[in-house]
């Protein structure tokens, strides 16, 4: 099936998101949309996908003009989707989710049974395993992703668009995924692939189209340098590494001993562990999603109390403390979703910049806020924090993602702190923002403050670590010097222990 | 201090820390406590019984057929000491089962206690004037129970379907307007209708009015998008001031035109009712009742085995899969809200043509908001929310009963069934998962 | 979970209007324009934001009163009588209704604003609703949805009278005392609710529901008690409060009045100067940013429903201490209920709910001369509040019906889960 985008614009108010977007996919290809966050590739995609009617344009499909007004429409005309963030119904089982919206009944009753089988007919043919009886939320991520492609395949897409599928995989399932990729190109289906990674689209694209805020910029060959894709996507030349010293390594600040978690639902997912940071050096904490980072993380800082184990900063024990003892004791956040526990999105950047500073006496006498205090910190932080904002009275939620962690880390960064924990610093954050956070983080680091960064991105892990400890199942498998090769590390994010993990662990 | 515990993080053993769920653990407090409790009350009333003798009845009135008998209160008293002392041993050691055997030791354990208590509030009485005996609970527990539960299956579909339905209240008080209002023009005008069926005129009166209710709440949640929690109550808000309107609006003397209805007949099942205990009080009841019985049946298989219940489940936890495999949500939640006006308006029915009559100012007098309860408390589950109905029309029952009886205060029993809604939903139920994207209206893109 | 939006209403209020999707999904949207020459324009878009919410909730007050109309003239007999000769003499028919809906309304007018004693009685009606609409919109913003301002203000108005009538105490005292036990017991009735929400997560609604009726039956167990009987009546009625706890009046209007509009000052400051207030509006806008920003959610949902309560038991005593009424279990009449539906057509800010109370205090004393002048039923007020409400809450429907231009501002999204 030969899919072809005309002229395809996409506005929001006065925004425009996709302008005059013109893109061919030849049956049997992979064609890879390269762009950074918030440049519109996922508008476009879903304007293919019916989730959005375009502003002005046209898609035709083997020379026919065609208009999605519903997913369902272009489910019907052959293209499947996978979605960035899952479009799976995390209670229903695995067949479920795979017949929900073409469900066979028989007498009215819900075939249950013959959902497995198709479930497990595809699975087979395209070799992607999965139980169908399982509930999708016990699967991993990975597994998931399995399911998104299996639901597509279960509809019989000619085009398959996959946003962003990689985030959430270890390196060798990004591997998995791309040996699959190839396998259904070989079986005639086109592909759509997005993403902001380099390193994927060489590997794996037969064409690459690179898109600037809406815009397509250029179009290039797997075989261009990284620096030359780079520069097209962001518009100027990057700075693909971090400057800086080596760390100075000081005393351990924060230790934690045999820390578990055990979630709502009952499941151990923090097992054992046990590590320091050290002033004046970064640790990486490595892993794929849902390893037991995230409650790990709470678990320092006493959003989530570990069930055994215990923490100490500067030798005092603070694994009973709530999170305001913890902050106290200068420990810094930066949490992995700045929109669900980062910021207040209505409140304006000026209350988010004193979010949890406006008890010190700086900002407040007793019941009272200083308001005019509050109002100088903001001028202040969003002069230092370059925070492109309209005024400091907008609600936070308006800004861009970029900007909007920018609020978080100024936040984080306007009092003295002894630990600073950052998780995802940059997901979802343009290029511009990601050296500048990067850069206050090494900064920060070089005012002798113990950094701790979680991140699943390795490139981010690589950029600042003086460490690097990897988890996976709740465990950190090893800990190891930046120095090590990737692949190794991709290992170990599968659950493996290098000999390396040994001899690197060492306190 | 515990820098001097640091060790190489590899040379600490790391095999499966044997760590107890700290929720695990409250599970047990309060399992003890309860249980405490219950044998530290059952064993005062043993205790304090003096004359063991008390009367009890099989039926719910006494008749020619079911008459009071006497019986001895000392065993039964004891046995429920008993059976709470078991419950809470087992308790203290840990060894409490779990899933569904441990719900019915639950549930015998709050047999036991109810058994205790009437025990101890029926001896004694003094001798001579009137003699309260203990009569069959069933057959009232199942009126009462008939439209909460009724409510609680329109607040599983309403909400299964991502939309809060606070309003089961107005769709008790207009179906109960409407149900009187159809069934008393059915009897005085339309002649052509067989008096037998003016009731059930009546009930088709009450679905109409539920449905137009839920439209009300369909067209403002899902066309407008208001806030649904705001938005129920200000319906139920609206309900109780038009039929408290309407009401004040039919002339005296046209009351028996308008609201004065026929009352549905009780219709014996043959052989089922002649069950003994149960069977007359399950079985010899109105039309509206075995509807009850039939709805719930029917809601659970229309949710867990049917395409459109997959399809109202996805839509309530995740729309936008369901959206992006072509299911069309607002018109699946549509379908939804207005089916559960079918039921709502067949609860509110009960309050007229299903039992007294006439309508009055708030007839239902805030039972929509126990049916949402019950909701919550059956988790979201057509079977769940029944039991949680149930449970509260036993409550209820047991208060009309007791009001005979002197050792307790009256008000305490009217207070009884709400402090035990608020001991349920704050005790044993606390964080329910509701379904995820309930309350939250759908908009593409 | 989801945000509760401090607006429950929707659009409008400043800084409520941003959504999730359009704009910030799609990234980098307003970046680069950061010219010091815009500072002013935070203050444009206020203005410009809450001009329509007032057309809006006009609009929606004339809507109501539309319907109300209609509803008028099916309950006038004459109007329906001349309905079935319709085709012959039309005329009859728009004659009867159009009187019956101008009497109807002009007694509505005159029993509120008309004359000195339709106004005090429109402020008396209001202050309860003011305050008891206060501590709904309190809670709101703190993320609460608190139905129970009807056993709050049972519980308030239970010791405030026991206060009142049952101790003998100087004039100044007396009343404090009185004040101060409704204040506490509200604030207590409230509080449970809050400690049920943060201990064990059981849902306000509910709770505060169920809270109701345990406060009514509080109220019936106390009247029963020999100490609160009146000597001169066979029903549960208490006697009235010694003069010595009555509020004193000022041209005609008794002191409580004065005491609801320092209320709304006290939760102007308290939602936007005070540090409780900032945390009380993080939780309620997201409480688990709050929680990662070191707040206690526990102690601020205790505080904003003991609060809530105290402004309830403040309510109380505009009819206890204020009108000296009896205390029996319709002490509150429906204050507690109505209060809701002011705190929401006030969108839970403190001026508005003032506003909004004024309004349903003159619709509760003009709809009582309705009913005398123009035999027009009481509950016709309940309904038009109601539909004021359902009104507001949709402005599109509104601005649909009479052609407003819409400003742009969409039904925006409001997500309140449980």
């Amino acid at each position: 099936m030969k899919l072809e985008i005309k002229g395809l614009t996409k506005r929001f108010g006065s925004f425009t998101a996709n302008d005059h977007i013109d893109l061919t996919v030849e049956p049997g290809e992979i064609h890879c949309l390269l762009g950074e966050n918030g440049a519109g590739k996922s508008t476009l995609m879903n304007m293919l996908y019916g989730l959005l009617e375009p502003t002005e344009g046209e898609i035709v499909v083997d020379g026919e003009p065609v208009t999605f007004t519903t997913p369902g429409e272009a489910i019907e005309a052959g293209i499947g989707m996978v979605h960035q963030h899952f479009m799976l119904v995390p209670v229903f089982t695995v067949a479920e989710n795979v017949m929900l919206g073409r469900e066979q009944t028989r007498r009215g009753v819900l075939d249950r049974k013959a959902a497995s089988r198709l479930v497990r007919d595809l699975s087979d043919r395209y070799g992607l395993k999965v139980d169908p009886d399982a509930l999708v939320e016990d699967l991993p991520v990975g597994v998931q992703q399995r399911v998104e492609i299996l639901k597509a395949l279960a509809n019989d897409a000619k085009v398959l668009i996959l946003d962003e599928p990689t985030a959430v995989l270890t390196p060798q399932e990004i591997d998995e995924l791309m040996a699959i990729m190839r396998g259904l190109k070989e079986q005639g289906t086109s592909i759509i692939f997005i993403t902001h990674k380099l390193r994927e689209v060489k590997a794996i694209g037969d064409r690459i189209s690179v898109i600037r805020r809406g815009k397509v910029v250029g179009t290039a060959q797997p075989s261009a340098s990284e620096a030359e894709l780079a520069e097209l996507m962001v518009g100027r030349s990057v700075q693909l590494t971090v400057d800086k010293a080596p760390a100075t390594g000081g005393a351990a600040v924060l230790e934690a001993r045999g820390i578990s978690v055990v979630d709502p639902r009952g499941h151990l997912v923090v097992k054992d562990v046990s590590f320091e940071a050290r002033a004046g050096e970064v640790l990486g904490i490595a892993g794929v999603q849902g390893n037991g980072q995230t409650e790990l993380i709470k678990s320092l800082l006493g959003l989530v109390r570990p069930d055994a184990g215990q923490v100490w900063i500067e030798g005092r024990d603070i694994s009973r403390h709530g999170p305001r003892e913890s902050l106290e004791e200068g420990i810094g956040y930066v949490p992995e979703d700045r929109s669900h526990d980062g910021f207040v999105g209505s409140f304006s950047v000026r209350e988010n910049l004193v979010l949890d500073l406006f008890r010190n006496e700086e900002f407040s006498r007793g019941p009272v806020l200083k308001r005019d205090a509050i109002e100088a910190n903001a001028r202040h932080r969003i002069e230092e924090f370059d925070i492109r904002t309209e005024t400091m009275e907008t609600p936070v939620a308006s800004l861009s993602g970029g900007n909007q962690q920018k609020v978080v880390v100024a936040r984080e960064f306007s009092r003295p702190l002894k630990v600073l924990i950052a998780s995802q610093p940059t997901r979802g954050v343009d290029v511009g923002s990601i050296e500048f956070i990067h850069k206050r983080i090494i900064a920060e680091r070089d005012r002798g403050t113990a950094v701790i960064i979680v991140s699943t991105e390795l490139d981010e892990i690589y950029a600042l670590s003086d460490r690097i400890a990897v988890m996976y199942d709740g465990r950190i498998v090893g800990t190891v010097d930046p120095s090590i090769p990737r692949e190794e590390i991709g290992l170990m994010m599968a659950g493996a222990t290098t000999p390396a993990a040994a001899n690197g662990g060492a306190a | 201090m515990t820098t001097t515990t640091t060790g190489p993080a590899a040379a600490s053993p790391s095999p499966e820390a044997p760590v107890r769920d700290r929720a695990d653990v409250r599970r047990q407090v309060r399992l003890v406590i309860t249980f405490g409790l219950v044998l530290a009350a059952l064993v005062v009333f043993a205790l304090l019984i003096e004359d063991p003798k008390f009367t009890y009845l099989l039926g719910e009135k006494r008749t020619a057929e079911f008459t009071p008998k006497d019986a001895n209160a000392t065993v039964i008293s004891w046995g429920a000491v008993v059976v709470a002392a078991i419950a809470l041993v087992l308790a203290v050691l840990d060894r409490f089962p779990r899933g569904w055997k441990g719900a019915l030791l639950g549930i015998l354990v709050g047999l036991a206690f109810y058994a205790g208590f009437l025990m101890w509030a029926y001896t004694d009485q003094g001798e001579g004037g009137f003699q309260a005996f203990i009569a069959n609970p069933i057959p009232g527990t199942i009126r009462i129970a008939t439209p909460l539960v009724l409510g609680a299956l329109a607040g599983c579909l309403c909400e299964r379907a991502g939309v809060i339905n606070i309003a089961i209240e107005a769709q008790f008080l207009s179906g109960a307007f409407f149900a009187s209002v159809f069934s008393s023009i059915a009897y005085s005008s339309l002649v052509f209708i067989p008096v037998a069926l003016c009731a059930v005129f009546g009930l088709l009166g009450g679905v109409l009015a539920g449905v137009l209710i839920a439209a009300m709440l369909g067209w403002f949640a899902l066309r407008y998008r208001v806030n649904q929690v705001v938005l129920g109550v200000v319906l139920v808000a609206f309900a109780t001031g038009l039929t408290s309107f309407l009401l004040g609006q039919i002339p005296s003397d046209h009351k028996e035109t308008l609201n004065d209805p026929q009352v549905l007949e009780k219709i014996e099942i043959p052989v089922l009712a002649d069950i003994p205990v149960v069977g007359d009080a399950l079985f010899n009841q109105t039309l509206l009742v075995y509807l009850m019985y039939a709805s719930v049946a029917l809601v659970t298989f229309l949710l867990f085995q049917t395409r459109w219940g997959l399809r109202v489940r996805a839509v309530g936890e995740h729309p936008k899969a369901a959206d992006t495999v072509g299911i069309q949500v607002n018109r699946v939640r549509w379908q939804a809200v207005l089916l559960g006006g079918v039921f709502a308006g067949l609860g509110g029915a009960y309050y007229t043509v299903g039992s007294t009559g006439a309508f009055d100012r708030e007839v239902s007098a805030g039972t929509g908001f126990i049916a949402l309860a019950a909701v919550i408390m059956g988790r979201w589950h057509p079977v769940g929310a029944t039991f949680a109905a149930v449970f509260f029309g036993f409550m209820w029952n047991l208060q009309n009963q007791l009001s005979f009886v002197q050792p307790v205060p009256g008000e305490l029993l009217g207070a009884a069934p709400y402090l035990a809604t608020i001991i349920a939903v704050a005790g044993f139920v606390g964080r329910v998962r509701p379904p995820a994207a309930d309350g939250e209206p759908y908009v593409k893109g | 979970m989801s945000e509760t939006p401090k607006d429950p209403l929707g659009p409008g209020a400043p800084d409520s209007g941003v959504q999730g999707q359009g704009t910030t999904t799609q990234g980098a949207v307003p970046a680069g324009k950061k010219d010091a020459g815009r500072n002013g324009a935070g203050r444009d878009r206020d203005l410009t934001s809450w001009l329509p919410t007032v057309v809006d909730s006009i609009a929606a007050v004339v809507l109501a009163l539309l319907v109300g109309a209609l509803l008028i003239m099916f309950s006038t007999p004459r109007v329906v009588e001349s309905l079935s000769y319709f085709f012959s003499y039309p005329w009859d028919f728009f004659k009867f209704s159009g009187e019956a809906v101008w009497d109807g309304y002009r007694a509505l007018i005159s029993g509120s604003v008309g004359s000195g004693t339709a106004w005090t009685r429109t402020l008396e009606r209001a202050a309860p609703l003011i305050c008891a609409g206060l501590g709904v919109s309190l809670a709101f913003r703190a993320g609460m949805f608190n139905i129970g301002a009807q056993g709050q203000i049972l519980l308030g108005a239970l010791v405030g009278g026991f206060i009142g009538f049952h101790y003998d105490l100087p004039p100044g005292i007396h009343l404090l005392a009185a004040l101060l036990g409704a204040l506490v017991a509200g604030a207590a009735w409230g509080a449970i609710a809050g400690i049920l929400k943060a201990r064990t997560g059981a849902h306000e609604v509910i709770t505060t529901i169920m809270l109701n009726y345990v406060g009514r039956f509080t109220m019936l167990y106390f009247l029963g008690k020999e100490a609160l009987q009146r000597p001169d009546s066979d029903n549960l009625l208490s006697p009235p409060v010694d003069d010595s706890a009555a509020f004193p009046t000022i041209a005609g209007v008794h002191v409580g009045v004065l005491l609801a509009v320092v209320a709304a000052l006290f939760v102007w400051w308290l939602l936007e100067r005070s540090t409780l207030g900032f945390e009380m509006r993080a939780v309620g806008a997201n409480p688990d940013a709050a929680r990662t920003a070191g707040m206690s959610v526990a102690r601020v949902y205790v505080s904003a429903m003991a609060l809530a309560g105290m402004l309830a038991g403040l309510a109380a005593t505009m009819t206890v201490l204020g009108r000296q009424d009896s205390l029996t279990d319709q002490v509150a009449g429906t204050v507690g209920f109505d209060a809701i539906t002011v705190a929401l057509l006030g969108r839970t800010t403190p001026l508005g709910t003032v506003l909004a109370g004024l309004l349903f205090g003159a619709l509760s004393a003009g709809g009582l001369s309705m009913q005398g002048a123009a035999g027009v039923p009481p509950e016709l007020t309940q309904v038009l509040q109601a539909l004021i409400v359902l009104f507001v809450a949709a402005p599109a429907l509104v601005r649909g019906i009479f052609r407003l231009r819409g400003q742009g501002r969409k039904a925006d999204v409001m997500a309140t889960g449980w």
